[in-house]
């Protein structure tokens, strides 16, 4: 029929419109993991030079301080979950909020009483919809963090581990974010950022050691350890928590591109598939008409040659 | 002459790399001069002018930068300096600097007449 081919002319039109809109997404988020990923890269030497300075203060002072000393008996733990604003990510947000679950069952397990922080809508809406409670919540910046966003996230953690457990504190911080590996593949990891893990063989905890087994100087301390110890610390989380906040965000935009482009791909192939039904259609609408005509005509020839007889 | 290897890194990039005979900064004990050979030194650094004397591929000369917090650290001729916020003097601009330090002093906000005073003081020592 006309009508079931003027059908699939119009669902083709709108596959096609949605595949103009993925396709632009696509080369959005393209152009935006290149920003994220130099961005990353621009944020590296902080931290690298601040995790040797922390390694060699940890090594080399003998003072108790929450960056280095564990908790003989921790009972606190502070979580902070990394996830987008917004969807069209693929599984992106729902893996980071996993990876955030998976720790935070496994803190609880060991006995710790977990307060969890989380950025990005997505984690936001997940835990409010389960009524579970969050300490503190940050959204609107995990497009493009900036230094002064992650400081904005670190103080709250900070001012934790800086109190007393029983006044509210924690033992421990960790973080689970999205780690880009590289354009394909991203992971959700769990890390512990305090305190700081000086065993040699843990190599998860341990971006700390990626230096090797080089032995650090004995350094001297200006104006002192402790001094030091306590303007490291912010520091360290901050530059911490920025790193993982670019990072989630080149991840996200990673995630994006590849949602998109499988969203493009379907388009497509939805078209070719129309596309075909609708060919078959014209073609059986061709068919029936030319059968029509010439069932008609003969029916026609056959009534005059009986007329004429 | 031995030489220093100076990394000056802000949070979000790298601002300053280079050989240099000398390096004064300014720590909340006071002011430290590093030369090649000191002994190995952290320390943490008050908001305020850091002042590179450039030798080798770099050429002589003077690099002024306002530092804005951070950290010193000194092992084996290699001297990095990490910085919150820090800025090339040649890169300040002067008059907006000036404006915001009166804008600062109207408002009272100590940070932020703090932060502009660093950076008047970085591009005065760079003249």
């Amino acid at each position: 029929m006309a009508a079931s081919l003027r059908v699939y002319k119009r669902r083709i039109k709108s596959v096609t419109a949605t595949k103009k809109i993925t396709r632009a997404m696509e080369m959005i988020a393209a152009s935006r993991i290149v920003k994220a990923q130099r961005k990353v890269a621009a944020s590296t030497p902080y931290a690298d030079e601040l995790t040797s300075a922390v390694t060699a203060v940890a090594e080399g002072a003998d003072v108790r301080h929450p960056l280095t000393t564990e908790a003989a008996r921790p009972r606190r733990a502070a979580v902070l979950i990394i996830t987008s604003d917004r969807g069209l990510a693929g599984a992106y947000s729902s893996n980071a909020i996993k990876a955030g679950e998976h720790l935070t069952s496994q803190l609880t397990a060991e006995g710790k009483k977990v307060d969890t922080y989380i950025v990005g809508r997505k984690g936001v809406s997940y835990y409010a919809f389960r009524e579970r409670s969050v300490k503190r919540s940050w959204t609107g910046f995990t497009d493009n963090p900036t230094y002064a966003d992650a400081k904005e996230v670190a103080a709250p953690l900070i001012e934790a581990i800086g109190r007393d457990t029983d006044e509210g504190g924690v033992d421990e911080l960790h973080i689970a974010f999205t780690e880009f590996v590289s354009m394909m593949t991203q992971t959700p990891v769990e890390r512990r950022m305090l305190p700081l893990r000086l065993e040699k063989s843990a190599e998860d905890s341990a971006e700390v050691f990626q230096q090797g087994e080089q032995t650090h100087p004995l350094y001297d301390f200006e104006p002192s350890p402790e001094q030091v110890l306590d303007a490291l610390l912010p520091r360290y989380v901050e530059s911490r928590v920025y790193n993982a906040l670019l990072q989630s965000a080149a991840s996200k935009h990673a995630a994006t591109r590849r949602a998109m482009k499988s969203a493009t791909d379907n388009a497509e192939d939805l078209i070719k598939s129309l596309t075909r039904l609708a060919n078959a259609a014209r073609q059986a609408d061709i068919t029936q008409e030319i059968s029509e005509i010439v069932g008609g005509s003969s029916a026609l020839a056959d009534a005059t040659a009986g007329s004429e007889r | 002459m031995a030489e220093l290897h100076v990394e000056l890194v802000a949070a979000d990039r790298k601002v300053w790399s280079g050989e240099a005979s000398l390096v004064i900064a300014r720590t909340t004990a006071g002011d430290i001069g590093i030369m090649p050979g000191h002994q190995p030194v952290l320390g943490v650094l008050r908001s305020g002018p850091v002042t590179i004397r450039t030798t080798g591929a770099t050429g002589e000369g003077t690099v002024v930068v306002a530092v804005h917090g951070g950290f010193l650290s000194y092992t084996d001729g290699k001297l990095s300096l990490l910085a919150e916020v820090a800025e090339l003097a040649d890169e300040i601009d002067v008059q907006r600097a000036e404006r915001s330090l009166e804008q600062a002093k109207a408002d009272e906000d100590v940070e932020a007449e703090r932060r502009a005073s660093v950076r008047l003081q970085a591009a005065a020592a760079e003249r």
